[in-house]
């Protein structure tokens, strides 16, 4: 599913270098659920964005699919984020004029769909995370967990190959956060493979597998039976 | 991307930010309406010209002779001039000459102070009038140098108000005339200055009046307006050879005259059609300006809809429909300000207003004009907003 191999990503400040991923190599196999869990600077951000192909590395190599990323124009790479990747972003990252089913309906706009099939998957993905009933309510009119379920639905409506949620509770109070977690196991259980990206190891813990990630290097790889059984 | 969509956000944007919106459709409002209402007065004075021109007969032909220097009575004699029409009657259908002063008609205690012309019989032909009451001037009181005056409809209406003015007796310059005819209203609204403030004596009685034997101007019109060139021909080959010096006659026939107002009033009407085109064009400035604005205020959306998989095209597309949708919308505002308004102005300056299948070309030239400058102007914004990397984009808050 994943493949990432020596990936280095360094940024130079003036006359400083960082480098925010110092060697990385990373397997995700079909339908995992990992957790990527660091301090802040520990480079978990930047690889999101590696991971998500919103960025290209330095060196090393990153396949998706089987699909070197590497090299890649600017447009391929909103192509391939379109079709393999189901973004979750700790602010909802929902577009506020547009009602909820149009936010999940965009990603299917850029993917070329025809309106009335846009409109079916849409209503199904909102289904999925039960908002059908508020699919016509503006992301102001829905609470933050809400919000979080539709961009999830987003996340989902394109059926991709990868859902990747950066802090996805980060926003929320425990109570809605233990049920975007819920949801995002459900998520996992039906077949689709899942990165969710936290500083907070209790969270981490409800993945089955959890990748430490500190001075952008990973330092531990360890397989959760809580994460699994829970 | 989807064109619809597109279409969708940007009204969607344009409504969240009405005053917004409305600022910035501004310049292009401006600058439509601008547009609309000059060239449309341009083209009803053009009309109002036309139609007076017109009306004085399009077979008509004035010969001036300059009187010359201080004491010099350079002049040309009726008789010449008949002779002239006689030679070429083929093309030549009448003469008048035209003795003009100013001067006041008095009856009772009204008076009024106006043009008097001198002219002859045939001038009711030259110049198409037509009577409502009495009788023109004839060859009578030509030759006898009767005290008599056929006047207009202003002149009526000012000394005589409900009496009826024929039979009445007048004073010119404080000597006595009879009404013998009153002439036809030319306008609906007869005004001083006006084509119906007229006063017309035979040409003979007029010399004395005014104390200047010499005749300086004829009235002359071709037997059709097909003959006009071969009229003002012979008249100007005439004149030469009486005077050696084409300084000294000017021979204008009404033909010529339309064609050059024509002309100068289309130079003007480019002219100002430029000069609000710069407005326009200004206008465009601003909505480039205001994109600009939104691009840097909507980062976070441009990194939302990079991400989940919008490419540079289907960015510059969404905002290149917003701007195009508020400059057209700009446009169609000003399309309908400019209308009306260019209607009042016409109404306020007395011209009748320019016919809406007439004003087509500049509607139409007008709103695709705003349509080009916001794309144009449309294009930099969008484009920076396509160049922006999705990373720095979601981070911006």
């Amino acid at each position: 599913m994943i493949k990432i191999k020596d990936m280095y990503k360094i940024y130079t400040m003036g006359d400083v270098e960082v480098r925010a991923l110092n060697g990385i190599t990373l397997h995700i196999k079909p339908k995992e659920f990992v957790s990527i869990i660091g301090p802040s600077g520990s480079g978990k951000s930047t690889l999101m964005n590696m991971i998500g192909c919103l960025d290209t590395a330095t060196s090393g190599e990153y396949l998706i699919d089987g699909i070197p990323v590497e090299n890649m124009s600017e447009d391929d790479l909103a192509v391939l984020r379109n079709e393999k990747i189901g973004f979750i972003f700790q602010g909802y990252n929902l577009l506020p004029k547009l009602t909820a089913l149009e936010n999940v309906e965009l990603p299917l706009i850029y993917r070329g769909i025809s309106p009335s099939r846009r409109r079916e998957l849409a209503e199904a993905a909102l289904a999925r995370v039960g908002m059908e009933s508020r699919m016509n309510h503006k992301p102001k009119e829905l609470s933050g967990g809400q919000q979080q379920r539709v961009a999830i639905a987003r996340a989902l409506s394109n059926k991709p190959s990868l859902i990747l949620a950066d802090e996805p509770t980060g926003a929320l109070d425990s109570k809605t956060g233990i049920e975007v977690l819920e949801m995002m196991k459900d998520i996992h259980k039906e077949g689709n493979t899942v990165v969710l990206i936290t500083h907070d190891s209790k969270i981490a813990a409800h993945a089955e597998r959890i990748v430490t990630i500190s001075d952008g290097k990973i330092t531990g790889d360890t397989t959760s039976k809580e994460g699994i059984e829970a | 991307m989807n064109v619809f969509m597109a279409f969708k956000m940007a009204i969607e944007s344009i409504r969240s930010s009405k005053i917004r919106s409305l600022l910035t459709m501004l310049g292009v409002i401006i600058g439509v309406a601008a547009v609309i209402i000059l060239v449309n007065i341009v083209t009803a004075a053009t009309l109002s010209m036309r139609t007076e021109l017109e009306s004085m007969g399009t077979n008509l032909i004035q010969v001036s002779i300059s009187r010359g220097g201080w004491g010099q009575t350079r002049s040309v004699s009726l008789k010449e001039v008949e002779e002239l029409a006689e030679e070429n009657s083929d093309i030549i259908s009448a003469v008048s000459p035209v003795v003009t002063s100013m001067g006041t008609i008095k009856y009772g205690t009204n008076n009024v102070n106006t043009s008097i012309t001198g002219v002859s019989e045939d001038y009711s032909d030259i110049r198409s009038l037509d009577m409502e009451e009495g009788r023109f001037i004839s060859e009578a009181d030509i030759e006898g140098r009767s005290n008599v005056v056929v006047i207009g409809e202003y002149i009526r209406k000012e000394l005589f108000g409900t009496e009826s003015p024929i039979g009445q007796t007048v004073k010119i310059n404080n000597e006595k005339f009879t009404v013998v005819g009153l002439l036809k209203a030319k306008s609906t609204n007869a005004s001083a200055g006006g084509e119906d403030d007229v006063m017309l004596l035979p040409y003979s009685r007029a010399t004395r009046l005014i104390r200047n034997a010499n005749i300086n101007s004829f009235m002359v019109s071709a037997v059709s307006s097909d003959y006009m060139t071969e009229a003002t021909e012979a008249i100007e080959d005439f004149l030469y050879k009486k005077f050696k010096n084409d300084d000294y006659y000017n021979v204008l026939n009404t033909a010529e005259l339309i064609d050059t107002i024509d002309d100068a009033l289309s130079v003007m009407s480019l002219l100002m059609a430029g000069i609000a085109g710069i407005s326009l064009v200004v206008g465009g400035i601003g909505i480039m300006n205001i994109m600009l604005v939104t691009v840097s205020e909507r980062t976070r959306e441009i990194g939302i809809r990079k991400a989940i998989g919008a490419r540079r095209a289907s960015i510059i597309t969404q905002f290149l429909i917003e701007s195009a949708v508020i400059s057209c919308l700009g446009g169609l505002i000003g399309i309908v300000l400019g209308v009306v308004g260019s209607y009042f102005v016409c109404v306020a300056m007395d011209m009748s207003a320019v016919p809406l299948p007439e004003q087509t070309t500049v509607i139409l030239g007008s709103f695709a004009f705003s349509a080009v400058i916001g794309i144009f102007f449309g294009l930099y914004p969008a484009n920076k907003a396509a160049k922006l990397n999705p990373i720095d984009a979601l981070r911006t808050e």
